[in-house]
């Protein structure tokens, strides 16, 4: 499904990914972990293509089709989804309403037919009921005020409306108690199917309990450095990533 | 591999060019240019005006003479030659009826999506349209005039009900109140003119819509809308305006009376041709507007979407005289490439427990320079007057402005006076973040600009809401990749 072969990229003319070899099959859950500033927000910027950073070298492909060249809302389009570290508020916009429009733009854009206002209505309801988020929460501006579970919440809402092939979430579990992390960890196991991938990056190890992975990568300055299975998660939880990078040990959970 | 950049400024969605540019070719009976006694009698002697009136424009002229263009709006543009305006032209057949209106005139409107029969029909809209100075067309007139109401051309006004214009033109604006409104006062061609007697509820909006034609003529239109005990009104106003490359000037004034228990809601849509993106050839946009809440318990709401004009000047008013009288403000105000704006609004509180609310959302993109000047004064004999105001500001790009000159007078210590200000930048995160979920970079921008002005919107009629959307998304968005 996703095919990252010697990804580089740059910020500001700083050399931030070194070269990223990664391949998710279908409906398999990668985890990327690592240090702070290794490169994690990155990764998933530019494969979801927001501005700001510079490829310099190197090729993604989703599904054998170049992921690089297309505009951002033609990745979101072909299935891309991610799901933020920091959501965006964007006031006065009603969250259905926006909702309605990502969703109908998404289908346009597959030949299939808009939703009328009922239908989608009657969808985001029943998607928003596992998540335990307030009905009314629909009805208010796009994370306008929403508190930071809230928040990431309503990503993983937006996430099971868009059905994406290709799941980035960064660093969803940041700030959230345990009882959201759990929310939201079944939010996305109940996403999990064989024609869907995952890519969580997290700097802990405590939502891999939740939502297991079938391979942990690190990343340390832009690079993967060690690959392995849900163990490994467990071992730097231990260890830290001192034994990996060569460093001195960074501040744990 | 070759390099890419994911890097697309902001800037490449906010142009668009103008889309209502064409020109009809109507033979002008136009006045020669420049301004004297003489071309003030040329004009109402051509409108056949009553003596009163004339003497009222000399008395006009006599007073702008003396004065000076006013120089503390934060516009800039190069001295405009008075005697190089045309001030009088109308189209050469005097239509009657919507079947002689020339097929030319007829052809503009349905370029602008105004197919007046049908569309106003269905809309359930009167429309007292006004091409260059002289109407060319009222509709409903009839249904309107089995309740009373008059709606009609300005100049129909003074022929059929110039006691009326006698007793209410310039009662609110007075003729020296200005240096545009005196020139208006002294020059004016036509207009609208609307009366709703006591306890009549104005079936359906009453619109006009405004367009600019003949090259080089200054349009000088004259509103007057009086709302008498206990009625209610609702307004719209809308224009838009050809290509041209020569700047006109266009200096309106509007008037409202609500007397006591009335209610007027006034809607503007303007669209004026902006000039390119040099700002050559736009509209010089310098209209006062003021309202009257003259009896107890009236209301006067504004509500407007400027998006058009090279120069918007312009600060609808309200006079807060009756007790309890309500005046509103609701303002959006678009600049882009190198148009400039000053707009805002006056709320002067006279009458006991006034209240005034004044929300202004200025976008300025390009080089554009928008801004909210806005005066409340709170007179000594205002007991118990409160005022709300909330002024936000966004930018898109970095070379455009946004400016806040709030002035706050209050000489009565019961009044509570609310200000709120913010200014921010559309953000190229909240771009990306809908560009993530499939919509467009056009689409993008559109959904955040408006959710930026939906307080504003959410006051303008829902007809009026649709267009004001498209203009607003006809201005910002742009060739997008
Ligand atoms: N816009 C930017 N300008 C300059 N440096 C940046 C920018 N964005 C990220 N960086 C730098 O890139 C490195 C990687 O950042 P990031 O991908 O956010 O790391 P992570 O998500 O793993 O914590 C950090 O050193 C960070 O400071
Ligand atoms: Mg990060």
């Amino acid at each position: 499904m996703l095919v990252i072969k010697g990804l580089k990229a740059k910020v500001e003319d700083k050399q931030i990914l070194n070269g990223i070899d990664l391949e998710i099959r279908s409906g398999e859950v990668h985890a990327i972990m690592g240090p702070n500033g290794s490169g994690k927000s990155t990764l998933a910027h530019v494969l979801s293509g927001r501005p700001g950073y510079e490829i310099t070298g190197g090729e993604v492909t989703l599904d054998g089709k170049d992921l690089l060249s297309l505009s951002p809302e033609d990745r979101a389009r072909a299935g891309v989804f991610l799901a933020f570290q920091y959501p965006v508020e964007i006031p006065g916009v009603n969250n259905t309403y926006f909702l309605k429009a990502a969703l109908n733009a998404v289908r346009k854009s597959k030949g299939e037919e808009e939703l009328d206002a009922m239908d989608f209505l009657e969808l985001v309801k029943a998607k928003l009921k596992p998540l335990k988020m307030d009905e009314a929460m629909l009805q208010r501006a796009v994370n306008e005020g929403f508190s930071g579970g809230e928040k990431k919440k309503n990503e993983i809402l937006q996430m099971a409306v868009l059905e994406p092939k290709l799941g980035i979430l960064d660093e969803t579990d940041s700030g959230l108690d345990i009882d959201a992390l759990k929310v939201v960890a079944d939010g996305v196991n109940a996403l999990r199917s064989k024609n869907r991938s995952f890519l969580v990056v997290t700097h802990y190890q405590r939502l891999l309990d939740y939502i297991v992975p079938d391979q942990v990568h690190v990343l340390a300055k832009g690079k993967i450095i060690k690959t392995g299975g849900k163990e490994l998660a467990l071992e730097l939880e231990e260890k830290g990533y001192g034994w990996l990078t060569g460093e001195k040990e960074e501040a744990k959970r | 591999m070759k390099a890419k950049t994911q890097e697309e400024p902001v800037e490449k969605v906010t142009s668009e060019e103008y889309k209502y540019g064409f020109v009809t070719d109507i033979e002008a009976d136009s006045a020669p240019a420049g301004l004297n006694e003489d071309i003030i009698r040329f004009i109402s002697h051509k409108k056949k005006e009553p003596q009163f009136l004339l003497n009222w424009r000399l008395k006009a002229y006599g007073q702008w003479l003396k004065m000076k263009t006013p120089e503390w709006a934060f516009v800039q543009y190069p001295p405009i030659d008075y005697q190089d305006i045309v001030y009088y032209s109308a189209p050469k057949a005097g239509p009657k009826s919507l079947a002689e209106v020339d097929p030319e005139v007829l052809k503009t409107f349905e370029k602008l999506g105004v197919p007046m029969e049908e569309r106003a029909m269905l809309a359930g809209v009167a429309v007292d349209a006004v091409f260059d100075s002289v109407s060319v067309g009222t509709t409903f007139k009839k249904k309107l005039g089995e309740m009373g109401v008059i709606f009609c051309s300005f100049s129909e006004a003074v022929q059929e009900h110039p006691e009326l214009i006698e007793q209410y033109l310039g009662s609110v604006v007075p003729y020296n109140d200005n240096f545009y409104a005196t020139l208006n006062s002294a020059v004016f061609t036509d207009g609208s003119f609307c009366y709703i007697p006591k306890g009549v509820r104005c079936p359906m909006e009453l619109s006009t819509y405004f367009r600019i034609n003949a090259a080089k003529t200054g349009q000088f239109e004259r509103t007057l809308l009086i709302a008498d005990e206990g009625a209610y009104v609702s307004y719209l106003e809308g224009c838009t305006a050809p290509m041209r490359d020569e700047n006109q000037l266009h200096a309106a004034v509007v008037e409202l009376v609500a007397m006591k228990n009335a209610e007027i809601k006034y809607s503007t849509v303007q669209n004026w041709y902006p000039g390119d993106k040099e700002g050559k050839g736009g509209i010089y946009n310098f209209v006062t507007k003021r309202g009257a809440c003259r009896g107890e318990n009236s209301k006067i709401s504004w509500t407007q979407v400027e998006t058009g004009s090279a120069i918007t000047w312009k600060y609808p008013s309200c006079i807060l005289q009756g007790d309890n009288s309500v005046g509103e403000f609701y303002s959006v105000a678009v600049v882009n490439n190198m148009q400039q704006a000053d707009t805002g609004t006056k709320m002067i509180h006279l009458g006991k427990n006034t209240k005034s609310t004044i929300v202004s959302k200025g976008i300025s993109a390009g080089k554009g320079q928008n801004t909210y000047r806005g005066l409340v004064r709170i007179q000594p004999a205002a007991e118990n007057a409160h005022n709300f105001t909330q002024c936000d500001s966004l930018l898109m790009g970095d070379k455009c402005g946004a400016h806040t000159v709030p002035y706050i007078e209050v000489k009565n210590n019961s009044a509570k006076v609310g200000h709120e200000a913010s200014t921010s930048k559309i953000g190229e995160d909240q771009i990306f973040y809908c560009q993530q979920r499939g919509l467009s970079k056009e689409d993008a921008v559109n959904l955040i600009v408006n959710g930026f002005c939906k307080e504003v919107f959410r006051k303008l009629p829902m007809e009026f809401a649709v267009e004001a959307q498209k203009l607003l998304s006809v201005s910002l968005e742009g060739s997008v990749g």
